[in-house]
C-alpha cells in the first residue's frame, strides 16, 4: 500500500542538499513541530541543520527520558513522537523507551546517528549494532546506506509508525550519509510491498458478530488501547448503548468509556474490579475490541471467560487467537468496524444480567479506609480527581501508584490516562508527563508516581523547569517498592527482601532543581497541598508521605482465574 | 505436525535476522530454513519447516506476515507439494567396499561429485525421508561429513503430474 505523499517543494528538484538537511526537511514535511533528543558526535550534522529549523526541540537529561517524552507527547496528542539520539550509548539508552512504546502500540520515529559507513563493523568508537539491538523492540527499523534513500525511508518510517497497529520505527543514519549531498528529491514514492493494513472489517464477519450479540443473554464488552488509538470512543459509546452492553476496560483502555455510567464495569484483570472479573467469568459472549488478552487481564488463560463465545475485533491479525481462541475474528480498525456493527445490533433488555451486575457493583466497589488518620494513597488520588474535576491528563509510575490511579481516578475521555501498561516501565511517569504537557499546553497534567519509580528518571525535572512546564508530580511516597513489598507480604511470608531504600527529601530536590516542592505529612493537609500544586505555574513536586504498607485490592494471584481474587473480604469489611 | 511455510521477502539486509530473531523471541522451533533468490532480484524466498500444532503454526504465519519486509506467507499444509532437500555427503570408502557403495548411490539416484583413495563425496537430492534413508544406509561405511540445504518446496501446479514424492 503506497499512498501518494505530500511533497513540499517540487521546485527544489535540482538543488543539492546534504543528508542532514533532507532529514530536517522531511520531518517538517511530515508535520513535525516538536521533537526530543540528545546530541553526540555523529548527529552533529543533523543538529547543525536543526539550528535554523522551525521545530521546537526538547533536550532531555537522558535519552530514555527523551524517548518517554516523545511517547507521552504521542499518546496525549495522537501525533507521531520523534526522538533523536547519537550512536552507541545514545542509541542504547533509547531501548527501554522503544520497548515501552512497542508494547503499548505508540507511534514513534527514532532517528539515531551511526558511525561512518566505512567504519561499520570495526568496533569503531561509539559504534553499536543499533538496528540489531532494537529490532525486537521496534515495529520496523533500518539503516540508510545511500543518501538517495533517506527521504523515502523517513516517510516510510512515519507511515509505518502511525498506521495499522502503531509502533516505534527506528532509522539509523551513518554520519557520512548525513553529510553527503544529494538532489533533495531523491525517490519520493514509498516502496513497502510487504506492508498491508486492513482497516475495513469483513462484512460477513461483522454480521456474524452482530448476530452473536443479538442472541446473547449476558454479554460483556471488553475494550482496550486499540479504541483509544483508533479514536473510536464515540462509536464505542453509540454501539454499547444501542446494543445495551456492560463495558469493561483494560488499563490502556481507561478513558474510552465514561466510568460514571451504570454500565461501566471499570478495569478488569489482576487488580481490576470484582464486578468486571465476575461478569467476564459469567458472560456468554465476550466482545473484545482493540484488546489483546494480556496475561494481566486473563489470569489463568485456560479458565478465562469459560462460558463465553469470543468475538475479537483488532487491527492486528496476529493478536487474534494468540492467547485466547476467537470464535468470530474481525480484522480491521475499531472505529470503522464499530460504526458498521452498530447498524446491525438490536437493543435487548437483559434485565437479569444487569441486575446481577448492579449487585456485584454494589457489593464490591473499590474501597479503602477513609476514616484512617494516616494518609491513604487512594485518598490522595480521589482528592486530585476531585480538584481537577476528573479532567486532568494523568501519567503514572509503575506499581501500586499505577493501580490505585487506575482504580480511583475516574476518567472521562480517551488520551487522558497515560501509563506504561505492557512493559510496566518504572520511571515512565515524569518524562511522559513532560511530553504530554508539551503536546497539550492548556491542560492540567499530573504525574501520580511511586517514590521508587520517580527515583529512576527524576533528573528530567530540570527539563520541565527549563521549559517552565506546569506539570504536577504527586509522589505517593510509601518508602517501598510498594507493589513488590505487597507480593512479598502475600506470597513470601512478609520477608521484605531489599524492597526499600533511602529516599531523598523530594521537596528539597525539587527546589534545588528550580521547581516547587511541597511535603505533606498529615491527612488534613492533603487538600490544601493539592490546591497549592494546581495553582503553581512552575513544575511542582508534592511528596505525600502515605501509609507505608497499604495494599492494592483485589488481587488475582499469579496463575489463578480472575474470579479467584484475594482481598474481597477486606473490601467488604470496609463497607 | 510438520508445516512447510514459504515466505517471499524483500531482498534487504536484516530480513533474515528479523525472521530468525522473531522465531527465537517467540520460542518457535525451526526445523530447517532455506533462503535463496528468486527470478525477481528484489525478492528472496525463505522456506521454513516448523513443527507445532495448528495454533502455533497459525501464530508463526501471522507473526511472519507482520514483519514489514515479508511480502507474502503461505503454509503448504493441506495441499500437494513437491518438497526437496539437497545434500552433499562424504562417505569413507575403502577400496573393497567401493562397488557396494556405488550401487547404493545408484539406487538413490545420487551422483559422485568427488572421489579419493578412501572416500567418495556424493550429491543426493529428494524428499527429506529419502535423504534420511540414504544417510542411514551410509552409516555402516562411516560418514565423514554432511551438508544439507533444508527443504525447499512448491505446490504442485498440475494435479495430474506425478513424480515420486
Ligand atoms: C524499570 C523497572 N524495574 C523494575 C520493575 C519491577 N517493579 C514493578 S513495581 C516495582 C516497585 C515500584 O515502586 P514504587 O515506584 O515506589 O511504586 P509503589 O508500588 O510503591 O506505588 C518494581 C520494582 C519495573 N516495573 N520496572
Ligand atoms: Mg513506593
Amino acid at each position: 500500500m503506497c499512498p501518494k505523499l505530500r511533497s513540499t517543494d517540487s521546485s527544489a528538484k535540482s538543488i543539492l542538499k546534504p543528508g542532514a538537511q533532507i532529514v530536517v526537511d522531511t520531518l517538517i514535511e511530515q508535520g513535525v513541530e516538536t521533537m526530543f533528543g540528545y546530541l553526540g558526535g555523529v548527529v552533529l550534522p543533523l543538529f547543525d541543520k536543526l539550528y535554523d529549523a522551525p521545530i521546537n526541540f526538547i533536550i532531555p537529561r537522558h535519552e530514555q527520558g527523551g524517548c518517554h517524552m516523545a511517547d507521552g507527547y504521542a499518546r496525549a496528542s495522537g501525533k507521531v513522537g520523534v526522538v533523536v539520539a547519537t550512536s552507541g550509548p545514545g542509541a542504547c539508552n533509547l531501548v527501554t523507551g522503544l520497548a515501552t512504546a512497542m508494547m503499548d502500540s505508540v507511534p514513534l520515529v527514532a532517528i539515531t546517528g551511526q558511525v561512518r559507513t566505512d567504519l561499520i563493523g570495526n568496533d569503531a568508537f561509539q559504534e553499536a549494532d543499533t538496528t540489531g539491538i532494537t529490532r525486537p523492540v521496534t515495529k520496523y527499523n533500518c539503516i540508510v546506506k545511500d543518501v538517495k534513500d533517506l527521504a523515502r525511508t523517513i516517510r516510510e518510517a512515519f507511515y509505518i509508525a502511525s498506521t495499522g497497529r502503531p509502533g516505534p520505527v527506528l532509522v539509523d543514519i551513518p554520519v557520512d550519509i548525513e553529510l553527503e549531498k544529494c538532489s533533495s528529491d531523491g525517490s519520493k514514492e514509498m516502496n513497502l510491498p510487504g506492508y498491508k493494513v486492513q482497516t475495513k472489517g469483513h462484512a460477513r464477519q461483522i454480521s456474524m458478530a452482530a448476530k452473536a450479540i443479538n442472541e446473547s443473554e449476558c454479554p460483556v464488552l471488553y475494550v482496550g488501547g486499540g479504541v483509544v488509538i483508533s479514536d473510536a470512543s464515540e462509536e464505542l459509546r453509540k454501539f454499547a448503548l444501542k446494543a445495551n452492553l456492560p463495558v469493561t476496560m483494560t488499563l490502556l483502555g481507561l478513558g474510552c468509556y465514561d466510568q460514571s455510567r451504570a454500565e461501566s464495569l471499570d478495569m478488569l484483570g489482576m487488580h481490576g474490579s470484582a464486578y468486571a472479573n465476575y461478569a467476564v467469568q459469567e458472560c456468554d459472549l465476550l466482545i473484545a475490541v482493540g484488546a489483546r488478552f494480556d496475561d494481566r487481564v486473563t489470569g489463568n488463560v485456560k479458565t478465562f471467560a469459560p462460558k463465553a463465545k469470543i468475538v475479537h475485533i483488532d487491527i492486528d491479525p496476529a493478536s487474534i487467537s494468540k492467547n485466547v481462541r476467537a470464535d468470530i475474528p474481525v480484522v480491521g480498525d475499531a472505529k470503522i468496524i464499530l460504526s458498521e456493527l452498530v447498524k446491525e445490533v438490536e437493543h435487548r433488555d437483559r434485565k437479569e444480567w444487569f441486575k446481577k451486575i448492579a449487585e456485584w457493583k454494589k457489593k464490591y466497589p473499590f474501597r479503602y479506609d477513609n476514616n484512617s488518620t494516616t494518609i491513604k494513597p487512594q485518598y490522595v488520588i480521589e482528592e486530585i480527581c476531585r480538584q481537577t474535576n476528573g479532567d486532568a491528563i494523568v501519567t503514572t509510575g509503575v506499581g501500586q501508584n499505577q493501580m490505585w490511579t487506575a482504580q480511583f481516578y475516574k476518567f472521562k475521555r480517551a488520551r487522558q490516562f497515560i501509563s506504561s501498561g505492557g512493559l510496566g516501565t518504572m520511571g515512565y511517569g515524569l518524562p511522559a508527563a513532560i511530553g504530554a504537557q508539551i503536546a497539550m499546553p492548556g491542560q492540567v497534567v499530573v504525574d501520580i508516581d511511586g517514590d521508587h519509580s520517580f527515583n529512576m528518571t527524576m533528573t528530567e525535572l530540570s527539563t520541565a523547569v527549563e521549559h517552565k512546564l506546569p506539570i504536577k508530580v504527586c509522589i505517593l511516597n510509601n518508602g517501598f517498592m510498594g507493589m513488590v513489598r505487597q507480593w512479598q507480604e502475600l506470597f513470601y511470608n512478609k520477608r521484605y527482601s531489599k524492597s526499600y531504600l533511602a529516599n531523598p527529601d523530594y521537596a528539597t530536590v525539587a527546589r534545588a532543581m528550580g521547581a516547587a516542592g511541597i511535603t505533606v505529612e498529615k491527612k488534613a493537609d492533603v487538600a490544601k497541598a493539592v490546591k497549592a500544586m494546581l495553582a503553581e505555574k512552575m513544575p511542582c513536586v508534592v511528596d505525600f508521605k502515605v501509609e507505608r504498607e497499604e495494599n492494592v485490592w483485589p488481587i488475582v494471584p499469579a496463575g489463578k482465574s480472575i474470579h479467584e481474587m484475594n482481598g474481597l473480604d477486606i473490601l467488604e469489611s470496609l463497607a | 505436525m510438520k508445516h512447510i511455510i514459504s515466505a517471499l521477502v524483500e531482498n534487504k539486509p536484516g530480513v533474515l535476522a528479523h525472521v530468525a530473531g522473531m522465531f527465537a523471541a517467540r520460542a518457535f522451533n525451526i526445523d530447517s530454513l532455506a533462503v535463496g533468490r528468486t527470478e525477481d532480484p528484489d525478492l528472496s524466498r525463505m522456506t521454513i519447516v516448523v513443527v507445532g500444532d495448528d495454533r502455533v503454526v497459525e501464530q508463526v504465519r501471522k507473526q511472519l506476515a507482520k514483519i514489514i519486509p515479508v511480502v507474502k506467507v503461505q503454509d503448504f499444509v493441506d495441499q500437494p507439494v513437491v518438497a526437496r532437500d539437497l545434500m552433499l555427503i562424504v562417505i569413507s570408502a575403502a577400496p573393497e567396499k567401493r562397488a557396494e557403495i556405488l550401487s547404493l548411490i545408484d539406487v538413490f539416484k545420487g551422483k559422485v561429485v568427488d572421489i579419493g583413495q578412501k572416500f567418495v563425496m556424493v550429491e543426493v537430492s529428494g524428499p527429506e525421508a529419502k535423504i534420511d534413508a540414504f544417510i542411514n544406509m551410509c552409516r555402516p561405511y562411516g560418514i565423514k561429513s554432511v551438508a544439507r540445504t533444508g527443504t525447499i518446496a512448491m505446490p504442485r501446479q498440475f494435479k495430474a503430474e506425478d513424480n515420486e514424492a
